[in-house]
Protein backbone atom coordinates (compact mmCIF):
# COMPACT_ATOMS: atom_id res chain seq x y z
CA UNK A 1 0.00 0.00 0.00
CA UNK A 2 0.94 3.34 -0.77
CA UNK A 3 2.10 5.65 2.26
CA UNK A 4 0.23 9.01 2.94
CA UNK A 5 2.84 12.12 4.11
CA UNK A 6 1.66 12.65 7.45
CA UNK A 7 0.23 16.08 8.10
CA UNK A 8 3.71 17.45 9.39
CA UNK A 9 5.52 16.72 6.50
CA UNK A 10 3.05 18.50 4.59
CA UNK A 11 3.91 21.46 6.94
CA UNK A 12 7.22 21.07 7.33
CA UNK A 13 6.15 20.88 10.95
CA UNK A 14 3.76 23.84 11.41
CA UNK A 15 6.65 26.90 11.07
CA UNK A 16 6.43 27.85 7.45
CA UNK A 17 4.55 31.21 8.19
CA UNK A 18 4.62 33.69 10.99
CA UNK A 19 0.60 32.53 10.94
CA UNK A 20 1.04 29.47 11.49
CA UNK A 21 3.59 30.45 13.90
CA UNK A 22 1.58 32.93 15.82
CA UNK A 23 -1.33 30.42 16.03
CA UNK A 24 0.43 27.58 17.16
CA UNK A 25 2.30 29.67 19.85
CA UNK A 26 -1.79 30.86 20.95
CA UNK A 27 -3.10 27.43 21.22
CA UNK A 28 0.32 26.57 23.15
CA UNK A 29 -0.39 29.41 25.55
CA UNK A 30 -3.67 28.24 26.07
CA UNK A 31 -2.93 24.83 26.82
CA UNK A 32 -0.30 26.09 29.32
CA UNK A 33 -2.98 27.53 31.37
CA UNK A 34 -3.62 23.78 33.07
CA UNK A 35 -0.05 24.38 34.22
CA UNK A 36 -0.78 27.68 35.50
CA UNK A 37 -3.86 27.67 37.19
CA UNK A 38 -2.36 23.89 38.39
CA UNK A 39 0.31 25.27 40.04
CA UNK A 40 -0.77 28.82 41.39
CA UNK A 41 -3.71 26.65 43.12
CA UNK A 42 -1.17 24.97 44.64
CA UNK A 43 1.49 28.06 45.55
CA UNK A 44 -1.20 31.07 46.24
CA UNK A 45 -3.60 28.29 48.69
CA UNK A 46 -0.19 27.06 50.41
CA UNK A 47 0.81 30.60 50.86
CA UNK A 48 -3.12 31.83 52.52
CA UNK A 49 -2.58 28.98 54.89
CA UNK A 50 0.57 29.00 55.64
CA UNK A 51 -0.60 31.14 59.25
CA UNK A 52 -2.29 28.17 60.18
CA UNK A 53 0.45 25.42 58.78
CA UNK A 54 3.20 26.71 60.67
CA UNK A 55 0.98 27.59 64.03
CA UNK A 56 -0.08 23.60 63.79
CA UNK A 57 3.02 21.90 62.42
CA UNK A 58 2.50 18.25 61.66
CA UNK A 59 -0.45 18.66 64.02
CA UNK A 60 -2.51 20.40 61.46
CA UNK A 61 -2.96 16.58 60.18
CA UNK A 62 -1.73 14.41 62.91
CA UNK A 63 -4.03 15.99 66.08
CA UNK A 64 -7.51 15.75 66.14
CA UNK A 65 -8.94 19.11 68.51
CA UNK A 66 -10.40 21.52 66.01
CA UNK A 67 -11.74 24.16 67.88
CA UNK A 68 -11.85 27.16 65.88
CA UNK A 69 -11.90 29.49 68.99
CA UNK A 70 -9.33 28.20 71.40
CA UNK A 71 -7.50 28.16 68.02
CA UNK A 72 -6.76 24.57 68.35
CA UNK A 73 -6.52 23.08 64.40
CA UNK A 74 -5.62 19.42 63.95
CA UNK A 75 -7.55 17.88 60.82
CA UNK A 76 -7.03 14.51 61.95
CA UNK A 77 -10.85 13.70 62.65
CA UNK A 78 -11.81 15.57 59.70
CA UNK A 79 -9.48 13.84 57.61
CA UNK A 80 -11.03 10.57 58.81
CA UNK A 81 -14.56 11.59 58.15
CA UNK A 82 -13.73 12.15 54.53
CA UNK A 83 -11.87 8.49 54.30
CA UNK A 84 -14.93 6.82 56.40
CA UNK A 85 -17.52 8.80 54.35
CA UNK A 86 -15.72 8.40 50.97
CA UNK A 87 -15.16 4.46 51.66
CA UNK A 88 -18.67 3.95 52.82
CA UNK A 89 -19.83 5.30 49.92
CA UNK A 90 -17.63 3.19 47.87
CA UNK A 91 -18.41 -0.07 49.23
CA UNK A 92 -22.08 1.14 48.45
CA UNK A 93 -21.90 2.00 45.05
CA UNK A 94 -18.91 -0.15 43.38
CA UNK A 95 -20.94 -3.38 43.42
CA UNK A 96 -23.72 -1.22 41.59
CA UNK A 97 -21.57 0.25 39.37
CA UNK A 98 -20.17 -2.80 38.03
CA UNK A 99 -23.19 -4.75 38.13
CA UNK A 100 -24.66 -1.74 35.61
CA UNK A 101 -21.78 -1.60 33.54
CA UNK A 102 -22.06 -5.38 32.99
CA UNK A 103 -25.53 -5.37 31.94
CA UNK A 104 -25.10 -2.76 29.54
CA UNK A 105 -21.44 -4.33 27.72
CA UNK A 106 -22.48 -7.74 28.81
CA UNK A 107 -26.25 -8.51 28.70
CA UNK A 108 -28.39 -5.69 27.04
CA UNK A 109 -29.65 -5.06 23.52
CA UNK A 110 -28.34 -2.08 22.62
CA UNK A 111 -31.42 0.07 22.57
CA UNK A 112 -31.85 -1.09 26.51
CA UNK A 113 -28.28 -0.45 26.80
CA UNK A 114 -28.40 3.27 25.54
CA UNK A 115 -31.60 3.68 28.04
CA UNK A 116 -30.07 2.27 31.10
CA UNK A 117 -26.91 4.55 30.30
CA UNK A 118 -28.43 7.81 29.53
CA UNK A 119 -31.05 7.44 32.88
CA UNK A 120 -27.60 6.59 34.59
CA UNK A 121 -26.34 10.00 33.12
CA UNK A 122 -29.33 11.56 34.68
CA UNK A 123 -28.09 11.18 37.99
CA UNK A 124 -25.00 12.67 37.13
CA UNK A 125 -26.68 15.98 35.90
CA UNK A 126 -28.23 16.77 38.86
CA UNK A 127 -26.43 19.75 40.63
CA UNK A 128 -24.96 18.22 44.18
CA UNK A 129 -27.26 20.90 46.10
CA UNK A 130 -30.24 19.32 44.79
CA UNK A 131 -29.03 15.91 46.31
CA UNK A 132 -28.03 18.00 49.57
CA UNK A 133 -31.52 19.37 49.52
CA UNK A 134 -33.89 16.61 49.42
CA UNK A 135 -31.05 14.51 51.38
CA UNK A 136 -31.62 17.04 54.23
CA UNK A 137 -35.36 17.19 53.97
CA UNK A 138 -36.66 13.96 52.72
CA UNK A 139 -34.41 11.44 53.19
CA UNK A 140 -32.29 12.11 56.63
CA UNK A 141 -35.67 12.74 58.61
CA UNK A 142 -36.96 8.78 56.73
CA UNK A 143 -33.74 6.70 57.52
CA UNK A 144 -33.82 7.61 61.15
CA UNK A 145 -36.41 5.16 62.00
CA UNK A 146 -34.09 2.51 59.94
CA UNK A 147 -30.94 3.33 61.78
CA UNK A 148 -32.29 2.85 65.62
CA UNK A 149 -34.10 -0.39 64.13
CA UNK A 150 -30.75 -1.85 63.34
CA UNK A 151 -29.10 -0.45 66.40
CA UNK A 152 -31.57 -2.08 68.92
CA UNK A 153 -31.48 -5.31 66.58
CA UNK A 154 -27.55 -5.59 66.53
CA UNK A 155 -27.14 -4.84 70.24
CA UNK A 156 -25.87 -7.69 71.65
CA UNK A 157 -23.82 -8.75 68.19
CA UNK A 158 -20.01 -7.92 69.09
CA UNK A 159 -18.80 -6.33 65.20
CA UNK A 160 -21.77 -4.90 64.50
CA UNK A 161 -23.20 -3.37 67.74
CA UNK A 162 -20.17 -0.96 67.82
CA UNK A 163 -20.91 -0.58 63.99
CA UNK A 164 -24.24 0.59 64.74
CA UNK A 165 -23.54 2.09 68.31
CA UNK A 166 -24.00 5.28 69.79
CA UNK A 167 -26.44 7.93 68.77
CA UNK A 168 -28.20 6.45 65.61
CA UNK A 169 -29.19 10.15 64.59
CA UNK A 170 -30.72 10.81 60.34
CA UNK A 171 -27.33 13.44 59.99
CA UNK A 172 -24.89 11.08 60.21
CA UNK A 173 -21.57 9.57 58.51
CA UNK A 174 -23.83 6.71 56.89
CA UNK A 175 -26.28 9.61 55.19
CA UNK A 176 -23.70 11.07 53.76
CA UNK A 177 -22.04 7.86 52.62
CA UNK A 178 -26.03 7.00 50.73
CA UNK A 179 -26.10 10.64 49.09
CA UNK A 180 -22.32 10.08 48.23
CA UNK A 181 -22.55 6.74 46.36
CA UNK A 182 -25.93 7.79 44.71
CA UNK A 183 -23.68 11.29 43.61
CA UNK A 184 -20.19 8.99 42.52
CA UNK A 185 -22.47 5.90 40.66
CA UNK A 186 -22.56 7.56 37.10
CA UNK A 187 -18.94 8.71 36.92
CA UNK A 188 -18.15 4.72 38.25
CA UNK A 189 -20.32 3.28 36.06
CA UNK A 190 -19.61 5.27 33.10
CA UNK A 191 -15.89 4.83 33.54
CA UNK A 192 -15.66 1.03 34.10
CA UNK A 193 -18.25 0.33 31.56
CA UNK A 194 -15.41 1.96 29.03
CA UNK A 195 -12.81 -0.66 30.64
CA UNK A 196 -15.30 -3.54 30.24
CA UNK A 197 -15.71 -2.33 26.64
CA UNK A 198 -12.71 -2.73 26.00
CA UNK A 199 -11.84 -6.54 26.88
CA UNK A 200 -12.38 -8.62 23.17
CA UNK A 201 -14.97 -10.75 22.61
CA UNK A 202 -13.04 -13.72 21.54
CA UNK A 203 -11.75 -13.90 25.02
CA UNK A 204 -14.80 -14.42 26.47
CA UNK A 205 -16.73 -16.55 23.68
CA UNK A 206 -13.15 -18.90 24.11
CA UNK A 207 -14.25 -18.96 28.29
CA UNK A 208 -17.62 -20.14 27.20
CA UNK A 209 -16.71 -22.16 24.47
CA UNK A 210 -14.49 -24.30 27.82
CA UNK A 211 -18.07 -24.55 29.25
CA UNK A 212 -17.67 -21.64 31.92
CA UNK A 213 -21.07 -19.94 32.89
CA UNK A 214 -21.86 -16.83 32.32
CA UNK A 215 -20.60 -15.56 35.57
CA UNK A 216 -17.53 -18.05 35.25
CA UNK A 217 -16.84 -16.21 32.09
CA UNK A 218 -16.93 -12.71 33.35
CA UNK A 219 -14.75 -13.83 36.71
CA UNK A 220 -11.76 -15.27 34.41
CA UNK A 221 -12.35 -13.63 30.97
CA UNK A 222 -14.02 -10.16 31.65
CA UNK A 223 -12.68 -8.96 35.07
CA UNK A 224 -8.50 -9.94 35.04
CA UNK A 225 -8.41 -8.28 31.19
CA UNK A 226 -10.36 -4.87 32.98
CA UNK A 227 -8.61 -5.02 35.87
CA UNK A 228 -6.92 -1.62 35.44
CA UNK A 229 -9.59 0.55 34.15
CA UNK A 230 -11.64 -1.16 36.69
CA UNK A 231 -9.44 0.55 39.58
CA UNK A 232 -9.33 3.46 37.77
CA UNK A 233 -12.85 3.88 38.18
CA UNK A 234 -12.91 3.08 41.56
CA UNK A 235 -10.15 5.81 42.36
CA UNK A 236 -11.63 8.47 40.08
CA UNK A 237 -14.76 7.95 42.23
CA UNK A 238 -13.27 7.52 45.49
CA UNK A 239 -11.49 11.14 44.59
CA UNK A 240 -15.16 12.34 43.87
CA UNK A 241 -16.49 11.35 47.04
CA UNK A 242 -13.40 13.06 48.86
CA UNK A 243 -13.85 16.66 47.44
CA UNK A 244 -17.70 16.93 47.26
CA UNK A 245 -18.60 19.76 49.34
CA UNK A 246 -22.35 20.89 49.42
CA UNK A 247 -24.10 17.93 50.25
CA UNK A 248 -22.00 16.45 52.47
CA UNK A 249 -21.93 19.22 54.29
CA UNK A 250 -25.99 18.92 54.42
CA UNK A 251 -26.49 15.61 56.07
CA UNK A 252 -22.95 14.20 58.14
CA UNK A 253 -23.99 15.95 61.61
CA UNK A 254 -21.16 18.64 61.01
CA UNK A 255 -19.30 16.93 64.48
CA UNK A 256 -15.38 16.35 63.98
CA UNK A 257 -15.38 13.20 65.93
CA UNK A 258 -13.40 9.92 64.85
CA UNK A 259 -15.90 7.26 65.77
CA UNK A 260 -16.51 3.25 64.25
CA UNK A 261 -20.37 4.53 64.55
CA UNK A 262 -21.78 5.04 60.91
CA UNK A 263 -24.93 5.96 62.79
CA UNK A 264 -23.24 9.27 64.32
CA UNK A 265 -22.72 12.47 63.17
CA UNK A 266 -19.08 13.54 61.79
CA UNK A 267 -17.38 15.88 59.61
CA UNK A 268 -15.26 15.95 56.46
CA UNK A 269 -12.80 18.36 55.53
CA UNK A 270 -14.92 19.79 51.97
CA UNK A 271 -17.95 19.78 54.12
CA UNK A 272 -15.87 21.81 57.32
CA UNK A 273 -15.13 24.59 54.88
CA UNK A 274 -18.13 25.54 53.57
CA UNK A 275 -19.91 25.16 57.06
CA UNK A 276 -17.40 27.66 59.13
CA UNK A 277 -16.34 29.87 56.14
CA UNK A 278 -19.25 32.11 56.77
CA UNK A 279 -17.84 32.64 60.60
CA UNK A 280 -14.19 32.25 60.27
CA UNK A 281 -11.68 35.31 59.67
CA UNK A 282 -7.76 35.04 60.42
CA UNK A 283 -5.95 31.88 61.18
CA UNK A 284 -9.26 30.11 61.28
CA UNK A 285 -9.93 30.93 57.64
CA UNK A 286 -5.95 30.48 57.14
CA UNK A 287 -6.81 26.58 58.23
CA UNK A 288 -9.81 26.54 56.36
CA UNK A 289 -7.58 26.91 53.01
CA UNK A 290 -5.08 24.99 54.77
CA UNK A 291 -7.88 21.88 54.45
CA UNK A 292 -8.17 23.11 51.10
CA UNK A 293 -4.43 22.24 50.21
CA UNK A 294 -4.78 19.15 52.16
CA UNK A 295 -7.71 17.94 49.99
CA UNK A 296 -5.88 19.30 47.00
CA UNK A 297 -2.99 17.10 47.77
CA UNK A 298 -4.87 14.10 48.47
CA UNK A 299 -7.09 14.58 45.16
CA UNK A 300 -4.09 14.76 42.79
CA UNK A 301 -2.48 11.79 44.40
CA UNK A 302 -5.74 9.78 43.93
CA UNK A 303 -6.05 11.36 40.08
CA UNK A 304 -2.70 10.89 39.29
CA UNK A 305 -2.35 7.01 40.11
CA UNK A 306 -5.71 6.39 38.58
CA UNK A 307 -4.97 8.16 35.29
CA UNK A 308 -1.05 6.21 35.52
CA UNK A 309 -2.71 2.87 36.08
CA UNK A 310 -5.21 3.48 33.07
CA UNK A 311 -2.11 4.89 30.67
CA UNK A 312 -0.30 1.08 31.32
CA UNK A 313 -3.12 -0.76 31.29
CA UNK A 314 -3.65 0.85 27.88
CA UNK A 315 0.00 0.33 26.58
CA UNK A 316 -0.15 -3.21 27.98
CA UNK A 317 -3.59 -3.90 25.71
CA UNK A 318 -1.80 -2.22 22.45
CA UNK A 319 1.53 -4.62 22.87
CA UNK B 1 -28.67 -17.16 37.22
CA UNK B 2 -26.37 -15.07 39.55
CA UNK B 3 -24.29 -13.13 37.16
CA UNK B 4 -27.84 -11.96 35.71
CA UNK B 5 -29.19 -11.33 39.28
CA UNK B 6 -26.49 -9.37 40.33
CA UNK B 7 -26.68 -6.96 37.07
CA UNK B 8 -30.64 -6.31 36.69
CA UNK B 9 -30.46 -5.81 40.79
CA UNK B 10 -27.94 -3.05 40.35
CA UNK B 11 -29.73 -1.25 37.82
CA UNK B 12 -33.10 -1.51 39.58
CA UNK B 13 -31.54 -0.14 43.64
CA UNK B 14 -29.68 2.54 40.81
CA UNK B 15 -32.79 3.78 39.67
CA UNK B 16 -34.66 4.05 42.81
CA UNK B 17 -32.97 6.94 44.31
CA UNK B 18 -33.38 8.24 41.06
CA UNK B 19 -36.99 8.34 40.77
CA UNK B 20 -37.22 9.19 44.71
CA UNK B 21 -35.03 12.44 43.98
CA UNK B 22 -36.84 13.50 40.55
CA UNK B 23 -40.16 12.75 42.33
CA UNK B 24 -39.73 14.97 44.92
CA UNK B 25 -37.84 17.99 43.03
CA UNK B 26 -40.83 18.06 40.68
CA UNK B 27 -43.50 17.07 43.09
CA UNK B 28 -42.53 20.02 45.40
CA UNK B 29 -41.08 22.39 43.15
CA UNK B 30 -43.75 22.44 40.62
CA UNK B 31 -46.51 23.38 43.65
CA UNK B 32 -44.07 26.14 44.76
CA UNK B 33 -43.74 27.60 41.20
CA UNK B 34 -47.32 27.04 39.83
CA UNK B 35 -48.48 28.97 43.25
CA UNK B 36 -46.34 31.70 42.74
CA UNK B 37 -46.53 31.96 39.33
CA UNK B 38 -44.51 34.54 38.08
CA UNK B 39 -43.99 35.71 41.08
CA UNK B 40 -41.44 33.14 42.01
CA UNK B 41 -39.11 33.65 38.63
CA UNK B 42 -39.72 37.23 38.30
CA UNK B 43 -39.82 38.78 42.10
CA UNK B 44 -36.87 39.90 44.03
CA UNK B 45 -35.51 37.66 46.88
CA UNK B 46 -36.75 38.39 50.45
CA UNK B 47 -34.29 39.98 53.42
CA UNK B 48 -35.44 37.62 55.95
CA UNK B 49 -35.54 34.72 54.93
CA UNK B 50 -37.70 32.23 57.41
CA UNK B 51 -40.71 35.13 55.91
CA UNK B 52 -42.59 33.85 52.87
CA UNK B 53 -42.71 35.17 49.61
CA UNK B 54 -40.36 37.02 47.34
CA UNK B 55 -38.85 35.28 43.92
CA UNK B 56 -36.05 33.77 42.56
CA UNK B 57 -35.30 36.34 39.92
CA UNK B 58 -31.65 38.09 40.91
CA UNK B 59 -30.52 34.09 41.26
CA UNK B 60 -31.78 33.23 38.23
CA UNK B 61 -30.16 36.31 36.33
CA UNK B 62 -26.86 35.40 38.36
CA UNK B 63 -26.62 31.98 37.23
CA UNK B 64 -27.29 32.69 33.47
CA UNK B 65 -24.68 36.30 33.96
CA UNK B 66 -21.89 33.97 35.76
CA UNK B 67 -22.45 30.50 33.84
CA UNK B 68 -22.47 32.82 30.53
CA UNK B 69 -19.06 34.72 31.51
CA UNK B 70 -17.69 31.28 32.69
CA UNK B 71 -18.17 29.79 29.45
CA UNK B 72 -17.02 32.82 27.50
CA UNK B 73 -13.80 32.66 29.23
CA UNK B 74 -13.25 28.78 29.08
CA UNK B 75 -14.72 27.73 26.13
CA UNK B 76 -12.45 29.83 24.07
CA UNK B 77 -9.50 28.66 26.02
CA UNK B 78 -9.84 24.84 25.84
CA UNK B 79 -11.05 24.88 22.37
CA UNK B 80 -7.58 26.36 21.31
CA UNK B 81 -6.13 24.20 23.74
CA UNK B 82 -7.28 20.78 22.08
CA UNK B 83 -6.16 22.32 19.18
CA UNK B 84 -2.33 22.63 20.38
CA UNK B 85 -3.01 19.08 21.96
CA UNK B 86 -4.51 17.31 18.88
CA UNK B 87 -3.34 19.28 15.67
CA UNK B 88 0.27 20.72 16.87
CA UNK B 89 1.61 18.76 20.08
CA UNK B 90 0.44 15.31 19.67
CA UNK B 91 2.44 12.91 21.10
CA UNK B 92 5.31 15.23 22.16
CA UNK B 93 6.45 14.89 25.48
CA UNK B 94 4.80 18.56 26.55
CA UNK B 95 1.73 17.84 25.12
CA UNK B 96 1.55 14.31 26.68
CA UNK B 97 1.96 15.76 30.03
CA UNK B 98 -0.58 18.57 29.53
CA UNK B 99 -3.35 16.07 28.67
CA UNK B 100 -2.54 14.00 31.90
CA UNK B 101 -2.89 16.52 33.78
CA UNK B 102 -5.96 18.59 32.17
CA UNK B 103 -7.51 15.08 33.25
CA UNK B 104 -5.46 15.17 36.80
CA UNK B 105 -7.44 18.42 36.98
CA UNK B 106 -10.99 17.46 35.93
CA UNK B 107 -10.63 15.56 39.53
CA UNK B 108 -9.72 18.69 41.65
CA UNK B 109 -12.64 19.34 43.75
CA UNK B 110 -15.05 22.30 43.01
CA UNK B 111 -14.78 23.71 46.79
CA UNK B 112 -10.53 24.27 45.97
CA UNK B 113 -11.12 26.38 42.66
CA UNK B 114 -13.55 28.36 45.16
CA UNK B 115 -10.59 28.56 47.48
CA UNK B 116 -8.33 29.26 44.54
CA UNK B 117 -10.06 32.66 43.13
CA UNK B 118 -10.47 33.64 46.44
CA UNK B 119 -7.12 33.80 47.64
CA UNK B 120 -5.82 35.33 43.96
CA UNK B 121 -9.11 37.70 43.82
CA UNK B 122 -12.06 37.89 46.07
CA UNK B 123 -9.22 39.11 48.75
CA UNK B 124 -8.74 41.97 47.00
CA UNK B 125 -11.44 42.71 45.56
CA UNK B 126 -14.20 42.10 47.36
CA UNK B 127 -17.04 39.70 45.88
CA UNK B 128 -18.32 39.62 42.70
CA UNK B 129 -20.22 37.99 39.82
CA UNK B 130 -16.62 37.86 38.24
CA UNK B 131 -14.89 36.10 41.26
CA UNK B 132 -17.46 33.21 40.73
CA UNK B 133 -17.38 33.31 37.02
CA UNK B 134 -13.55 32.37 37.45
CA UNK B 135 -14.35 29.57 39.52
CA UNK B 136 -16.81 28.39 37.59
CA UNK B 137 -14.61 28.61 34.57
CA UNK B 138 -11.73 27.23 36.18
CA UNK B 139 -14.07 23.89 36.37
CA UNK B 140 -14.89 23.61 32.60
CA UNK B 141 -11.55 24.11 31.04
CA UNK B 142 -10.79 20.40 31.81
CA UNK B 143 -13.69 19.05 30.69
CA UNK B 144 -13.78 21.50 27.61
CA UNK B 145 -10.20 20.22 26.72
CA UNK B 146 -10.99 16.80 26.95
CA UNK B 147 -14.41 16.55 24.91
CA UNK B 148 -13.11 19.13 22.06
CA UNK B 149 -9.89 16.98 22.03
CA UNK B 150 -11.99 13.81 21.43
CA UNK B 151 -14.16 15.56 18.92
CA UNK B 152 -10.72 16.85 16.60
CA UNK B 153 -9.61 12.87 17.13
CA UNK B 154 -12.24 12.27 15.50
CA UNK B 155 -11.72 14.38 12.30
CA UNK B 156 -10.90 12.04 9.26
CA UNK B 157 -7.07 13.15 8.36
CA UNK B 158 -8.09 13.17 4.72
CA UNK B 159 -9.89 16.64 5.62
CA UNK B 160 -6.58 18.36 6.57
CA UNK B 161 -3.98 16.94 3.45
CA UNK B 162 -6.96 17.94 0.84
CA UNK B 163 -6.61 21.55 2.72
CA UNK B 164 -3.20 21.68 3.07
CA UNK B 165 -2.94 20.10 -0.91
CA UNK B 166 -4.53 23.37 -1.95
CA UNK B 167 -2.57 25.56 -0.27
CA UNK B 168 -4.08 26.64 2.73
CA UNK B 169 -2.16 27.33 5.75
CA UNK B 170 -2.10 25.21 8.91
CA UNK B 171 -4.09 27.56 11.17
CA UNK B 172 -6.24 28.24 8.32
CA UNK B 173 -7.08 24.63 7.58
CA UNK B 174 -7.76 24.12 11.42
CA UNK B 175 -9.87 27.11 11.52
CA UNK B 176 -12.29 26.74 8.34
CA UNK B 177 -12.11 22.55 7.72
CA UNK B 178 -11.35 21.37 11.12
CA UNK B 179 -13.15 23.05 13.56
CA UNK B 180 -15.82 23.52 11.39
CA UNK B 181 -16.08 19.76 10.89
CA UNK B 182 -15.63 18.81 14.59
CA UNK B 183 -18.03 21.47 15.93
CA UNK B 184 -21.02 19.28 16.75
CA UNK B 185 -19.34 17.28 19.28
CA UNK B 186 -17.37 20.18 20.33
CA UNK B 187 -20.48 22.13 21.02
CA UNK B 188 -22.54 19.46 22.98
CA UNK B 189 -19.34 18.61 25.17
CA UNK B 190 -18.98 22.70 25.98
CA UNK B 191 -23.08 22.69 26.91
CA UNK B 192 -22.53 19.42 29.20
CA UNK B 193 -19.34 21.39 30.73
CA UNK B 194 -21.81 24.70 31.30
CA UNK B 195 -24.21 22.66 32.09
CA UNK B 196 -22.52 21.06 35.42
CA UNK B 197 -20.84 23.98 36.00
CA UNK B 198 -24.58 25.79 36.68
CA UNK B 199 -25.52 23.25 39.09
CA UNK B 200 -22.17 23.96 40.99
CA UNK B 201 -22.41 25.44 44.86
CA UNK B 202 -18.79 25.20 46.48
CA UNK B 203 -16.90 27.76 44.26
CA UNK B 204 -19.26 30.28 44.31
CA UNK B 205 -19.36 30.59 48.31
CA UNK B 206 -16.56 32.24 48.65
CA UNK B 207 -16.39 34.49 45.75
CA UNK B 208 -19.83 36.14 45.45
CA UNK B 209 -21.71 36.82 49.03
CA UNK B 210 -25.05 37.49 48.79
CA UNK B 211 -27.49 40.17 47.46
CA UNK B 212 -31.34 40.52 47.15
CA UNK B 213 -31.72 42.59 44.31
CA UNK B 214 -30.48 41.57 41.04
CA UNK B 215 -27.00 43.14 40.53
CA UNK B 216 -26.48 43.19 36.20
CA UNK B 217 -22.72 44.27 37.35
CA UNK B 218 -20.25 41.33 37.17
CA UNK B 219 -17.84 43.14 38.56
CA UNK B 220 -19.29 45.71 41.19
CA UNK B 221 -20.62 44.41 44.41
CA UNK B 222 -21.53 41.18 45.17
CA UNK B 223 -24.45 38.65 43.87
CA UNK B 224 -26.02 35.68 43.98
CA UNK B 225 -27.00 32.45 42.30
CA UNK B 226 -29.63 29.68 42.23
CA UNK B 227 -27.13 26.96 43.96
CA UNK B 228 -26.39 29.12 46.39
CA UNK B 229 -29.80 30.24 47.30
CA UNK B 230 -30.82 26.27 47.48
CA UNK B 231 -28.09 26.10 49.64
CA UNK B 232 -29.11 29.29 52.38
CA UNK B 233 -32.78 28.00 52.07
CA UNK B 234 -32.17 24.39 52.95
CA UNK B 235 -30.19 24.94 55.70
CA UNK B 236 -31.92 27.95 57.35
CA UNK B 237 -33.95 25.76 59.87
CA UNK B 238 -37.17 24.31 60.00
CA UNK B 239 -39.39 26.55 58.44
CA UNK B 240 -41.84 26.21 55.37
CA UNK B 241 -40.91 29.43 53.70
CA UNK B 242 -37.51 28.87 53.17
CA UNK B 243 -38.11 24.96 52.14
CA UNK B 244 -40.58 25.69 49.89
CA UNK B 245 -38.54 28.50 48.20
CA UNK B 246 -35.60 25.77 47.87
CA UNK B 247 -37.83 23.35 46.13
CA UNK B 248 -38.82 26.40 43.97
CA UNK B 249 -35.25 27.14 43.21
CA UNK B 250 -34.21 23.64 43.02
CA UNK B 251 -36.82 22.66 40.26
CA UNK B 252 -35.57 26.09 38.11
CA UNK B 253 -32.16 25.14 38.44
CA UNK B 254 -32.58 21.58 37.49
CA UNK B 255 -34.77 22.90 34.33
CA UNK B 256 -32.08 25.26 33.55
CA UNK B 257 -29.53 23.01 33.63
CA UNK B 258 -31.77 20.36 31.13
CA UNK B 259 -32.28 23.79 29.28
CA UNK B 260 -28.79 23.93 28.55
CA UNK B 261 -27.87 20.08 27.83
CA UNK B 262 -30.94 20.43 25.13
CA UNK B 263 -29.33 23.81 23.29
CA UNK B 264 -26.28 21.57 23.04
CA UNK B 265 -27.69 19.24 20.93
CA UNK B 266 -30.28 20.99 19.24
CA UNK B 267 -27.04 23.07 17.86
CA UNK B 268 -25.23 19.99 17.23
CA UNK B 269 -27.65 18.41 15.38
CA UNK B 270 -27.94 21.84 13.32
CA UNK B 271 -24.69 21.40 12.76
CA UNK B 272 -24.70 18.15 11.25
CA UNK B 273 -27.44 19.05 9.14
CA UNK B 274 -25.61 21.62 7.50
CA UNK B 275 -22.90 19.42 7.01
CA UNK B 276 -24.80 16.98 4.80
CA UNK B 277 -26.43 19.16 2.52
Amino acid sequence: MQSIPEVRQLTGNGTRNWGDRAFRSVALACGLAVFVILGLIAFTSTNKAWPAFSHEGLGFVTTNRWVPNENHFGALALIYGTAMSAVLALLLSVPVSFGIALFVTEFASPKVAKLVTSLIDLLAAVPSVVYGLWATLALAPNVQGLYKALHSATASIPVLNSLFGGQSQGYSLMTASIVLAIMITPIITSLSREALATVPESDKAGALALGATQWEAIRVAVFPKARGGLTAAVLLGLGRAMGETIAVAMVIGSSAQITLHIFSPAATMAGTVASQWGEASGIHQAALVGLGVVLFIFTIAINSSARFIVARSDRKLAS
Amino acid sequence: MAALMWMLGSVIVAFIPLLFLIGYVVNKGYAVIVRNFPHFWNDALPTVTTEAGGGMRPAIMGTLLMTGTAAAMAIPLGIMAAIYLNEYGKNQRLARALRFFALVMSGVPSIVMGLFIFTIYTVNSGFSGFGGAMALGCLMLPLVIRTSEEMLKLVPNELRQASLALGCPQWRTVLTVILPAAAPGVISGAMLAVARAAGETAPLLFTIGLVYRTNFDLFNGPNTALPSQIYANATAGPFPAPQERAWGAALTLILIVMLFSIAGRIVAARFSKIRQS
